[in-house]
C-alpha cells in the first residue's frame, strides 16, 4: 500500500486522498461491497464498526454502530448516491441516534470513492470527502467525544510509526 | 459517523502548540507575522526589511507555514505571504484529522487484502 497523494482544500472543505493497493479493482471493490469486510476497516482504531444494514444501490442505506474502548456506542448511516460496480461509489455519511434513525440536523460528509486499474493487477483508490459545515463538525467534536478522539489519534500515530 | 472521533478542532494538539510557540519565539518571525497580518506581501518585499539574505527570510517563512500561522501562494514570479485566518486554521485541523483517519483506513484495507491471496497458485503439473 502506498499513499500517493493527499490534497486538502480549506475553502471547499474537501479532502482528496489517493492510495495504491496491491490487488485488482474487483478485489478492492469487495472491501466496500461486503459488509463483513467493510466493518474491518471503516471504524477508527479501537472503534470497530458493525454494519447492521448495507444496501449498495442508489437510494439505499447502510447503518452502522461503532463500539468504543469502554463499550460506548456511536451510530452512523450512509445514504448511497451513486454505484458503478466496480469503479465508483458515492454516499453521504451522517450521524444516527441509538436506533439507527438518521439525525436530520446532522452534518454530512459527502464521500466519493473511485477505483481505477493500474498495471500489474494493482488498483488506485481515490477518496474525495466534502464536509457540509466546519462549525457543525466542531460542535460534534466538543460533544463529549474528546477523550475518544485523543485516544484514536494516539492509536493512529502508533500505527503510522509502525508502518514507517 | 465515526469521523468526528478523530476530529479535534476545538483544541490544538501539543505538537501544534509546540510549532506555534517555536515559530513565535523568534523576533524576526514575530515581525513577519505582524507585517503580513497588516497586508500580504512577497517574500522579496519582506527580505528587503531585514539585514539578512532572501534565503534566510524564506526559511523563517517556512517555519511560520509549518505552524500554520502564514501561508504562501505563487503569483507570477512572486511568492506572496499572507496571514492564515483562524477559520482556515480550523478547517485545516478538521481536514488533517480526517486525513489521519483515511491513512489508518487504507492500512487496514491493505492488511485485509493481504489476507486473501489475489492470485491462486496453479495446481502442480505432472503430478496426479
Amino acid at each position: 500500500m502506498t499513499v500517493r497523494d493527499v490534497v486538502t482544500d480549506t475553502e471547499a472543505l474537501t479532502m482528496t486522498f489517493t492510495a495504491e493497493f496491491d490487488a485488482p479493482v474487483e478485489r478492492v471493490w469487495q472491501v466496500l461491497a461486503d459488509a463483513r469486510q467493510l466493518e474491518r476497516w471503516w471504524g477508527p482504531p479501537e472503534w470497530p464498526a458493525s454494519f447492521t444494514r448495507h444496501d449498495m444501490v442508489v437510494g439505499g442505506e447502510s447503518h452502522y454502530v461503532l463500539t468504543g474502548p469502554e463499550g460506548e456506542e456511536m451510530a452512523g448511516w450512509w445514504s448511497v448516491t451513486a454505484v458503478e460496480e466496480p469503479t465508483r461509489l458515492a454516499f453521504d455519511d451522517g450521524f444516527a441516534d441509538e436506533d439507527g434513525t438518521p439525525v436530520e440536523s446532522s452534518p454530512v460528509i459527502d464521500t466519493e470513492i473511485t477505483l481505477a486499474p493500474l498495471p500489474g493487477g494493482r488498483a488506485l483508490m481515490t477518496t474525495r470527502s466534502r464536509f457540509s459545515s466546519l462549525e457543525a463538525f466542531e460542535e460534534l467534536a466538543q460533544m463529549g467525544m474528546e477523550e475518544g478522539m485523543r485516544f484514536s489519534l494516539g492509536q493512529i500515530d502508533a500505527l503510522l510509526v509502525e508502518q514507517s | 459517523m465515526c469521523n468526528h472521533m478523530v476530529v479535534h478542532t476545538s483544541e490544538l494538539s501539543d505538537a501544534e502548540v509546540d510549532a506555534i510557540f517555536h515559530a513565535l519565539a523568534d523576533r524576526t518571525r514575530r515581525d513577519i507575522v505582524a507585517r503580513v497580518t497588516e497586508r500580504e506581501q512577497s517574500v522579496s518585499a519582506l527580505a528587503r526589511q531585514y539585514a539578512m539574505s532572501f534565503a534566510a527570510v524564506q526559511k523563517h517563512v517556512a517555519v511560520l507555514q509549518r505552524a500554520a500561522l502564514v501561508s504562501k501562494a505563487k503569483r507570477g514570479r512572486e511568492q506572496i505571504v499572507h496571514a492564515e485566518p483562524e477559520t482556515v486554521r480550523r478547517a485545516k485541523a478538521l481536514l488533517d484529522s480526517y486525513e489521519h483517519l483515511w491513512r489508518s483506513r487504507v492500512s487496514r484495507i491493505d492488511a485485509l487484502l493481504a489476507e486473501t491471496p489475489t492470485t491462486v497458485d496453479p495446481p502442480p503439473k505432472g503430478e496426479s
